[in-house]
């Protein structure tokens, strides 16, 4: 009953988003609404069971004194200065428990969550997003070596490419007579991703669409359980 | 030679009024077609001398008010949010403010609610064979038909990074992606999430599943719980090693970043949906010295796990990831199915080509949902 | 003492000189210009397309991580839509996305104070709204096409759907005249594609950070299943020209100019150690054997 349980309702709930799709008249419209309303209340209960597993992890962490136990702490105490600011006073325009906080915005120049928010939050998640940059300065360097005829080919549009998304590119192939406009960097630039990159990103994309249709069809028929832990 | 004269007169008489209908303004109002019986579609075509419109509603009582006034001589607009058939009549008034002139046309239509769209028959139609390819593909599974899969080496190469991580006495790390439950990617990773933990349970090494969203952490727990007492050691599985880290995008990759820091796993696993992330993730792992395998359906991020990574699993590849560890023969002949849908898909697009060409444009209308 | 490994050092210098290649032109800008591509172009002719008093949404699909990819095209868009008298709604299927959109707002309404002391600024819940954060991505999106107001009873500050007067006329997703996503993930853009449009044909432009951009762009295609595409800092700014002003996209294309050259040398480079290497293996492959 246990397993048979969830492999009856993606089945139901499976089959009837399908036929949904076809059919735009009454019930299938207010079953899908419904089903739609289901899945915000889980999602929102979902972000209290998120937190809860945060907290029960970090504070068993640091109690039990494990390996690294000062990261959790730190991460416990961020989380905790947060909440409560945000909490007490709100943010932006919404009111926090003790109101808008006038007091405390007039001294720190905002409300204490958004100026935790601007003066730490943002500059350390940009600074995680900029590291892409050296990433893919390193990684670029391993990766665009000449060994055989397709890498060649490889490095050559990775510089077209390259070269064409930089403001250099006007200053390199502008003089390039408009006749022959197809030459300038670009031009090629937009050609390769709009038709050789295009293409096989559409190849790839029919391919994995039809992998989520064969997906799909094994889990709505009970075929593919492993989601569910369970092998046969 | 006379009677045939006469015929011609008489067929050019004929279209005469058409001819003259063709250059008048119209105007006309109609339930909107396939759909949920809640809209009306207007459309006109005005003199050309009419330089702003006035599109209008009747109320219970029967007064006019205007609802849309964007000007185009031949255009149209659909009424949406109506009751299911209601009859609604309306009026349009076309100006001709430089003559100061106006012609009012007016229309009714009740709405209808459809059985069924046919705007998406080809989708139907497509889903149909290729649903029905999996489903004959199945049953010669299960009839014990012998069925050839290509080799994915990402996959074969799962039992060396989970030696390796053994060998080490290191753990090893699992992302599952970081979309929601909802998206089909990450059930696939937990597809295989299942054998690798139950490899994992045999070899008695560590697992660790971060996870961004708490949706797939429960899942993923349930998983590996099962996956942990299939392998007969429900003694050595550790709720605590699968957490849900943050919502936060680079939030979450700081945190798997720190962990591959911290604990160096021997064998990293990124399988699912990623975004802008994967390299960072990827290329962090790669100086670590971990083997790596990853896997997605995000074609755009594909050539970074390419260059980082030992494996890469590419876009269906992990979708058949999980029937391909099983060996199970039903699974398996869904697989066939699939390339059926590539054979199908190949065809379609030779044959759209050609039709093309040949200024057929019904073949292409019909696959862009002009079904109706 | 444990021996760094020659890549890791590699790797560290690598850094180090990216780090010069970006910090010197910020420092020192070359000055360099930028020339729009069609995918921005097709955004801004969406928005041209589209007349005065149009309900549109703006949805904030990213975190702050990608603010400097993401935020100069939030602005533009921004000051272009209400440049058109266009009536923004901001939406978020990410949780920080409305701070985001707050933050755009009052950056584009400072600017526009700046310019013009005398000019009429936008007005909160006449002309924008912030609606806020909603989990759920596509299912979101698709219940927004049934009923907007039950999907966002009330904005970001407390006060109810209907008592909103930009809302007034705003049922559904069906009323709104373009939805522009600014996606750094997921939910984001592939959603609003796959419901927006294909379910409900309200016309869908996006911006995404550059390394998600080749992803989106077989949407772009003849169906218009993506009205124009904006990828990356080049493409905001590519529309920062198209407004007719520099801002911090078009000077931050200096920095990414550089670096995109110093890769290219680093291309380079790796390849001619590479060949030295082979020629070396070569040869001691030749002493082996001879």
């Amino acid at each position: 009953m246990k397993r048979n349980a969830p492999l009856v309702v993606a089945f139901i709930a499976g089959l009837v988003v399908l036929v949904g799709g076809f059919i735009p008249r009454e019930p299938f419209p207010s079953i899908e609404s419904t089903l739609i309303d289901w899945f915000m209340i889980i999602s929102g209960f979902a972000i209290l069971l998120g937190q809860a597993s945060l907290l029960h992890l970090n504070i068993t962490r640091v109690k039990e004194k494990m390996p690294n136990w000062p990261y959790y702490l730190a991460g416990l105490i961020s989380f905790a200065l947060m909440l409560i600011v945000g909490l007490l006073w709100g943010m932006e325009q919404t009111p926090g428990l003790l109101g808008q906080g006038d007091g405390i915005v007039k001294s720190l120049g905002a409300k204490p969550f958004d100026y935790l928010f601007t003066n730490a939050f943002i500059p350390l998640s940009a600074t995680m997003f900029s590291l892409l940059a050296f990433y893919i300065a390193s990684a670029a360097y391993r990766a665009f070596i000449i060994r055989t005829f397709e890498s060649n080919l490889l490095m050559i549009t990775a510089v077209i490419v390259m070269l064409g998304r930089t403001s250099f590119a006007q200053l390199l192939t502008g003089w390039i007579p408009d006749k022959l406009s197809f030459l300038r960097l670009p031009e090629l630039t937009n050609f390769i991703m709009e038709y050789p990159n295009t293409a096989a990103q559409r190849a790839i994309l029919i391919s994995a669409a039809l992998g989520i249709v064969g997906a799909s069809l094994r889990i709505i028929l009970g075929i593919e359980r492993s989601y569910l832990g369970g092998g046969k | 030679m006379k009677k045939i004269s006469l015929l011609f007169i008489t067929i050019l008489m004929g279209l005469f009024p058409l001819a003259i209908w063709a250059n008048q303004p119209v105007f006309t109002a109609e339930d909107m077609p396939w759909d949920d019986g809640t809209a009306v579609l207007l459309k006109w075509n005005l003199d050309s001398k009419a330089d702003s419109l006035s599109l209008q509603k009747a109320d219970s009582l029967g007064v006019y008010h205007e609802f849309f006034n964007e000007f185009s001589t031949q255009g149209q607009h659909i009424e949406s949010s109506l009751e299911i058939g209601g009859t609604y009549k309306y009026r349009l008034i076309a100006y001709n403010r430089a003559a100061g002139d106006s012609s009012v046309f007016t229309g009714s239509a009740t709405t209808k609610a459809q059985w069924f769209d046919m705007n998406k028959l080809s989708l139907l139609i497509l889903l149909g064979l290729v649903c029905g390819a999996i489903l004959y593909y199945i049953y010669l599974g299960r009839k014990g038909k012998e069925l050839f899969i290509r080799r994915i080496s990402g996959l074969d190469s799962m039992d060396e990074a989970i030696g390796r991580a053994t060998e080490k006495g290191k753990p090893i790390l699992f992302v599952p992606g970081l979309s929601d439950l909802g998206d089909i990617q990450t059930i696939a990773a937990l597809n295989i999430l299942s054998p690798l933990a139950q490899k994992s349970a045999e070899y008695g090494t560590e697992l660790l599943v971060p996870c961004r969203s708490s949706m797939v952490m429960s899942a993923a727990r349930e998983t590996v719980k099962e996956a942990y007492m299939q392998a007969g050691r429900p003694d050595a599985y550790r709720e605590e090693n699968i957490f849900y880290l943050s919502d936060d995008q680079f939030g979450f990759v700081a945190g798997v970043d720190g962990i591959m820091l911290r604990e160096q796993p021997a064998a990293n696993f990124f399988l699912g949906a990623f975004w802008a992330e994967s390299l960072i993730l990827t290329e962090t792992g790669f100086g670590t010295g971990a083997i790596q395998t990853a896997g997605t359906g995000q074609p755009h991020q594909l050539p970074f796990f390419v260059v980082t990574c030992d494996y890469t699993l590419i876009g269906e590849e992990l979708y058949a990831a999980s029937a391909y560890i099983s060996r199970d023969p039903q699974q398996l002949g869904s697989l066939k199915g699939h390339d059926f849908g590539k054979l199908l898909v190949i065809i379609l697009v030779l044959v759209g080509v050609v039709t093309e060409i040949l200024g057929w444009g019904w073949f292409k209308h019909f696959f862009e949902g002009g079904g109706g | 003492m444990k021996k760094v490994d020659r890549t890791v050092i590699e790797r560290r210098i690598v850094f180090l000189i990216l780090v010069l290649a970006v910090m010197l032109p910020m420092l020192f800008p070359l000055g360099l210009k930028t020339q729009s591509t069609p995918l921005t172009q097709k955004v801004y002719d969406l928005i041209e397309s589209v007349p005065t008093g149009a309900p549109v949404i703006l949805s904030f699909d990213y975190d702050p991580s990608v603010i400097t990819e993401i935020q100069p095209m939030a602005l533009a868009l921004i000051e272009h839509a209400w440049k058109k008298g266009h009536k923004v709604i901001a939406t978020a299927m990410w949780p920080q996305g409305p701070q985001m959109a707050d933050r755009a707002f009052n950056e584009v309404k400072e600017k526009l104070a700046e310019q013009n002391p005398e000019a009429e600024l936008p007005e909160y819940g006449k002309d924008y709204v912030n609606l806020g954060y909603k989990p759920g991505g596509l299912v979101t999106i698709q219940g927004m096409g049934r009923n907007m107001k039950a999907i966002f009873p009330s904005d970001i500050t407390g006060k109810k759907y209907e008592e909103i007067p930009l809302l007034e006329k705003v049922r559904t997703l069906k009323d709104i005249r373009y939805v522009i996503s600014l996606s750094a993930g997921d939910p984001g853009l592939r959603d609003w594609i796959m419901t927006a449009k294909g379910k409900f044909n309200v016309p869908v432009a996006g911006g995404t950070t550059a390394v998600s951009t080749p992803g989106f762009l077989p949407y772009v295609s003849d169906q218009d299943q993506l009205h124009g595409l904006l990828g990356g800092l080049k493409s905001a700014a590519e529309y920062e020209l198209l407004m007719g002003y520099e801002g911090d996209a078009s000077r931050g294309m200096n920095p990414q100019s550089v670096a995109h050259i110093l890769i290219l040398l680093l291309i380079l480079f790796g390849n001619i150690r590479a060949a030295r290497k082979r020629k070396a293996d070569k040869l001691a492959l030749e002493e082996n054997n001879g």
